[in-house]
């Protein structure tokens, strides 16, 4: 039979030496090679104390971004929920009143929107789709949860802090991202 | 009054050195848990469990705290009251060998002689053979109790590998026994003590490798745990245990481990003795406490060699076990009797 790769190794099949088949020889080398590992450099990562660097694409959890003023980007109007692959994002839009321009840049505003982590694969879809720059992938977990409504992620989870008037927050929420 | 002439105190006395035996044994198997996990972790490159406590020191308490939290599950087709015996005299056999293991010289506190030994009788050597091969009831009686394929399997391989081993040791130990001339084991240990006089791993090479081969054996651990072998047998004997009586399998194996390792310091590299130094130069009490760590230190010495083995040797097939046990090690301690047997008379003449 032709092999397919050129490195394959024929298997030995005679039988063990009388040296090998004291086994002790044999034994005594691998304690060797497990006692060396005693004193190896240890790769793990202690989690929650050490954290690993991401890279400046890592797509972590979803932020709602606010413009210069500190008014909601999102006109809600539904581009992300079609591109998202696993149909994790629902909304119900609503209309901006008089007197509500601080706080809404569009006539048309989210009252209402959901993204449910479990569903989500991150893919960054979403961020893509938005016309509003309303979107955005931070660098963040979605942290563990007990239940599975924990995931269920609210306008006021998502939404980032005013920058007008937490600006801690918002650089927090912002991160390293431009 | 022949009631009152009794020796209370000497009661009393031994009283509280066996809650202390007890106590500390169980405590060490607790801590052999712990140092189990440290052990493969670090022979992994890993760093193990550390986050109960400052390096994870209060983790065995976690996993005991857990295994008294789980349910209890009595299989419905076991036979209810050999499935609760078995782990009950699996400790119990575990527990009642160090009895007669000398764990130091003597104290002398308030004008009284006190031996670190709970009875120093003079089978001491059968005894714990006894004990220890009544301990494959343990596993035989839970797997044949929990009425199912697995484990019946798995106490069928653990009794006779077992009983094979025991052979091999019994012979391997015969040797040693010719060479003290006693089954007390204070009496092998003070021989070892005696000035001019080494240890007997010194005596008997050959005869230590055959009983630490069959003291892996006899304890079920890697390379020879085909009982509970994970992959083929679903944990073995114990499947279908939960909750403390699991717990108790699991901690009579630890105790076993901690057990032969005594047994082997004791019988081979001089129990309590320390080399190098003629304890009867000081004070009794100093030289008890000097001693038993002594042989503390011996002890954690094999603990870890059972562990490294563990971590480094995979498991051996059914059939290679018969064969390493009853065509080279039975063969070899027969071999290593009749020499030393022979080069004894040969002395004497
Ligand atoms: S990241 Fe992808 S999956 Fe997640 S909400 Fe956005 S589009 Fe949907
Ligand atoms: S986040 Fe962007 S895409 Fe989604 S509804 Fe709001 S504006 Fe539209």
């Amino acid at each position: 039979m032709q092999a397919l790769t050129n490195r394959g190794k024929e298997v030995e099949r005679k039988p063990m030496s009388f040296w090998e088949s004291l086994y002790l020889p044999g034994i005594f080398k691998g304690m060797a090679i497990t006692f060396s590992h005693l004193f190896k450099k240890k790769p793990t990562i202690h989690y929650p104390e050490q954290k690993r660097e991401f890279s400046p694409v890592f797509r972590g959890l979803h932020v709602l971004n606010r413009d210069e003023e500190g008014r909601e980007n999102c006109t809600a109007c539904g581009l992300c929920a079609v591109a998202c692959p696993a149909e994790a994002i629902t909304m119900e839009g609503a209309e901006r009143m008089p007197g509500e321009e601080n706080l809404y840049r569009e006539e048309k505003y989210a009252a209402k929107y959901e993204i449910n982590m479990l569903r989500c694969i991150f893919c960054g879809l979403c961020e893509e789709a938005c016309p509003k720059d309303a979107i955005y992938l931070s660098e963040t977990f979605a942290p563990s949860d007990f239940n599975r409504k924990g995931f269920i992620y609210k306008k006021e989870d998502l939404l980032i802090p005013d920058k007008n008037t937490d600006p801690e927050g918002y650089a927090k929420a912002r991160g390293s991202k431009k | 009054m022949t009631l009152l002439a009794f020796d209370w105190i000497l009661l009393i006395e031994k009283f509280v050195l066996i809650a202390i035996i007890v106590s500390v044994s169980l405590v060490i198997a607790m801590y052999e848990t712990y140092a189990e996990r440290k052990v493969a972790a670090f022979l992994q490159d890993r760093p193990g469990p550390n986050r109960a406590g400052p390096f994870g020191m209060l983790q065995p308490l976690a996993d005991g705290l857990k295994l008294f939290m789980k349910e209890e599950i009595i299989p419905n087709t076991s036979n209810k009251f050999l499935f609760i015996l078995g782990p009950c005299l699996a400790m119990l056999t575990a527990m009642m060998t160090c009895a007669v293991i000398p764990w130091g010289s003597h104290l002398e506190l308030f004008g009284r002689h006190i031996d670190l030994q709970i009875a120093d009788i003079n089978i001491g050597i059968l005894y714990v053979f006894g004990v220890v091969s009544m301990g494959v009831y343990g596993i035989m009686i839970g797997g044949w109790a929990s009425n199912n394929k697995f484990s019946l399997i798995a106490a069928l391989r653990g009794a006779s590998q077992v009983i094979s081993y025991e052979l091999a040791m019994g012979l391997s130990l015969i040797a040693l026994l010719m060479l003290t001339g006693s089954l007390s084991l204070r009496t092998i240990v003070d021989q070892q003590m005696a000035p001019g006089h080494l240890w007997n791993i010194v005596y008997q090479p050959l005869g230590f490798l055959i009983f630490l081969v069959c003291a892996f054996a006899e304890c079920n651990r890697t390379p020879f745990d085909l009982p509970e072998a994970e992959n083929e047998l679903n944990f073995g004997y114990h499947q279908e245990y939960s909750s403390m009586k699991l717990g108790f399998y699991l901690f009579a194996e630890y105790i076993n481990m901690f057990i032969s390792s005594v047994i082997m310091a004791t019988l081979f590299f001089g129990g309590y003795d320390i080399p190098f130094l003629d304890e009867s130069t000081l004070n009794p009490n100093v030289a008890a406490l000097l001693g038993g760590a002594a042989l503390f230190l011996k002890v954690v010495f094999f603990i870890f060699l059972f562990m490294w083995v563990r971590w480094t040797v995979p498991r051996f097939r059914y059939d290679q076990l018969m064969d390493l046990g009853w065509k080279k090690l039975i063969p070899l301690a027969l071999a290593n009797m009749v020499v030393t047997g022979a080069v004894i008379l040969w002395l004497k003449k």
